[in-house]
């Protein structure tokens, strides 16, 4: 009978019933980084268990490092008491740790595939919510909280119910000017923040398969925005050029028996799905939220919604934004603009930003910085020249990490600022102001949105037009 | 080693009005500069304590009449967001041990799992009649039984939802997983050892 790859992928993993009902799930690869990681393994140390397979544990530091000054000790004394936790327990354990010396640290998410550790057909945890971001290249790769962590430590394994599946067809060409984000913001404004509960979201059609390998990790990564704990696509040729060569995948004739097997990860033609959803690929705009969570965006050239009840989502957001119902999102002056984060924090995105802002400058009211996702993602970047067609513009060149993604370290908005934002999530106080105000929209969108000062359609502004 | 059976929980209730509220609200990022989950709860809805304070209101959680509470009602997709245990964590610490929902995010109430605090669903009438119930008397109890699969006030008793592995979870006291994955590590090993990519792909 023909499968999907969740079911195919799901079945290999799957240790054991548990007297619950509930799946024991072996996990192939376990990310861990600071924030998430400290309070597991204290409870592993005592309750006197060691980490059941270091070898396929792997750990960074991202959501803490300051981006400015990297010098030990952090000027933060709880950044640097936390990176040090990391060290001890990584050393301890025996677990590899791309810190700041190892020219490897980044974002979780970036890293992962970077290095060749994420590969298709795999098992992923991560005790982070776009742990979904590795789906990209056909694993099942899901968030999980700090006891699971610590379950994973120990056991390599999970205790978890298995997903239905929603195959999510993306029809036709984008338009220019739009990109995977906007792709993604469509989905979730369609489907809804909880839309996908319960499902993994299988992502194809034309234009996933005409994507790239970052723009595939784009859309995956907000799949929990939609509710979805997990997204994928299915692995394909340009799935397996990307790991070619990298430091973890297999080589030689490894390399051609792994092609072999992902292939046969893949989704049958004819599998059956739970659930079926299209969208038309050519009717997809940019796209931009207006509310305080992903599922609140408009077209750029399109109008706030009506106001709703009172009490309602919609309601809320507006008075917290300070817009007007029905107002147009476009015009809308912004503050801050950010280049970065799990989402759009790799080296395409960072091309598509410096290509809107070449010979531009930043608006005198706009605070602008870029965060490259990795070292090697900053690396790559300064070797084509980006950093300086960057700060030629006026925007900042920061050290890889987080950063105003979540605002744990020092870069955050001030007061109500209202921030362009290539990041993942619009909630109130996400950005370390808990009044400031964010408008998530693709790089290019952020860049355009920089130098005009304002909220503007990347499409007729500047040099796409 | 594994916690002790949760079946039924009675206590007063705290409400939490609104929907879609993400983990970045119930414990924002700054708190999560920290290597122990200790003292967390000092800080659950801080942000939203600000500002509802900064309008002369008094958001729930800084109403006397609701300290000792032990059931937290909340509407759809609560948890939204971040994978931070420091959400339910918190909530846990405060002294919360059931929550009563329209639904859950997903994440949340998995981590909300593995401390031994079941997420139960109502429909939203019953949520707001809960919410109303509670806001008139604040020293009214709610019991919600997991045995029954009810949540009660008074005399009138309607019926939650919970998906049974949770139910059978909490029920059994085996909600701390952790021994019972390693019960058997020997067929970890051997699913493992099935993997291709667990040998690197070798020629077999
Ligand atoms: S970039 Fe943002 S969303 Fe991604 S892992 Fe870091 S904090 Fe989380």
């Amino acid at each position: 009978m023909p499968q999907t790859l969740f079911q195919k992928v799901w079945d290999r993993h799957a240790v054991r019933q548990l007297p619950n009902g509930q799946t024991q799930l072996y996990i192939g690869l376990h990310l861990i980084h600071e924030v998430t990681s400290p309070q597991a393994f204290d409870e592993l140390a005592h309750r006197g268990w060691r980490v059941a397979a270091p070898e396929r544990t792997f750990a960074t530091i991202d959501h803490i490092v300051p981006t400015l000054s990297q010098q030990r000790p952090f000027a933060d004394g709880m950044a640097e008491t936390m990176t040090s936790a990391l060290e001890r327990n990584c050393r301890e354990h025996g677990i590899p740790l791309f810190d700041l010396a190892t020219g490897a640290q980044g974002i979780v998410h970036v890293i992962g595939p970077e290095l060749g550790l994420t590969q298709p057909g795999m098992t992923i945890c991560c005790g982070d919510s776009h742990t979904s971001t590795h789906g990209a290249f056909g694993a099942i790769a899901f968030g999980i909280g700090t006891s699971q962590v610590r379950d994973v430590l120990a056991s390599q394994s999970l205790a978890v119910s298995p997903f239905k599946v929603r195959r999510i067809d993306v029809t036709g060409r984008l338009a220019p000017g739009v990109f995977a984000k906007d792709v993604i913001l469509t989905i979730i404004g369609r489907l809804g923040v909880h839309g996908g509960a319960g499902y993994a979201y299988e992502y194809g059609g034309d234009a996933i398969e005409r994507m790239s390998m970052d723009e595939r990790m784009t859309i995956c990564n907000m799949s929990i925005e939609g509710g979805a704990r997990l997204g994928y696509v299915n692995p394909d040729q340009r799935t397996f050029d990307y790991v070619q060569g990298r430091r973890f995948a297999p080589a030689g004739d490894a390399f051609d028996r792994a092609c072999d097997w992902w292939r046969q990860m893949a989704s049958d033609p004819g599998a059956v799905y739970d659930d079926r959803v299209v969208i038309e690929g050519p009717s997809i705009a940019p796209t931009v939220t207006w509310g305080i969570n992903p599922g609140q965006s408009v077209a750029v050239d399109g109008r706030l919604p009506e106001a709703r009840e009172a009490g309602s989502t919609a309601d809320e957001a507006l008075a917290f934004m300070g817009f007007d119902a029905g107002q147009p999102i476009a015009g809308v002056k912004i503050d801050v603009a950010f280049v970065g984060s799990c989402t759009n924090g790799r080296l395409s995105d960072l091309r598509e930003a410096a290509r809107v802002i070449r010979g531009h400058r930043v608006a005198p009211h706009v605070r602008a910085l870029v965060v490259p996702g990795s070292q090697a993602v900053r690396i790559a970047a300064e070797r084509e020249g980006l950093h300086e067609v960057f700060a030629d513009a006026g925007f900042e060149w920061r050290s890889a990490g987080c950063s105003m993604c979540l605002a744990m370290n020092p870069d955050r908005l001030n007061g109500r600022e209202v921030c362009a934002s290539s990041s993942n999530r619009n909630f109130k106080g996400r950005q370390g102001s808990p009044t400031g105000r964010t408008l998530l929209m693709s790089p290019a969108m952020v860049a355009a949105a920089a130098i005009a000062g304002e909220v503007v359609d990347v499409r007729t502004w500047g040099r796409l037009s | 080693m594994s916690g002790s059976a949760v079946t039924r929980i009675t206590g007063r209730a705290i409400a939490i009005e609104g929907h879609d509220i993400d983990t970045d609200r119930i414990m924002p990022a700054r708190f999560l500069k920290a290597i122990t989950f200790e003292g967390l709860e000092a800080h659950l809805f801080e942000d939203d304590r600000i500002e509802a304070a900064g309008r002369g209101l008094v958001h729930p959680f800084d109403d006397t009449s609701r300290a000792g509470a032990r059931v937290l009602i909340v509407g759809r997709n609560f948890g939204c967001g971040s994978s931070r245990e420091h959400a339910p964590q918190a909530i846990a610490r405060w002294g919360i041990r059931a929550i009563v929902g329209e639904s859950f995010a997903e994440i949340f109430f998995g981590n909300a799992l593995m401390l031994g605090l079941p997420c139960v669903m109502v429909d939203g009438e019953t949520r707001a009649a809960l919410a109303a119930v509670s806001a008139d008397d604040p020293s009214i109890e709610i019991a919600v039984d997991l045995e029954a699969r009810s949540v009660t006030t008074g005399d009138r008793s309607v019926p939650i939802t919970i998906s049974e592995p949770a139910r059978h979870a909490l029920m059994s006291g085996a909600w701390d997983a952790t021994a019972l994955l390693l019960a058997d590590y020997d067929t970890v090993r051997r699913t493992a050892g099935r993997l291709p990519y667990i040998g690197g792909f070798k020629d077999l």
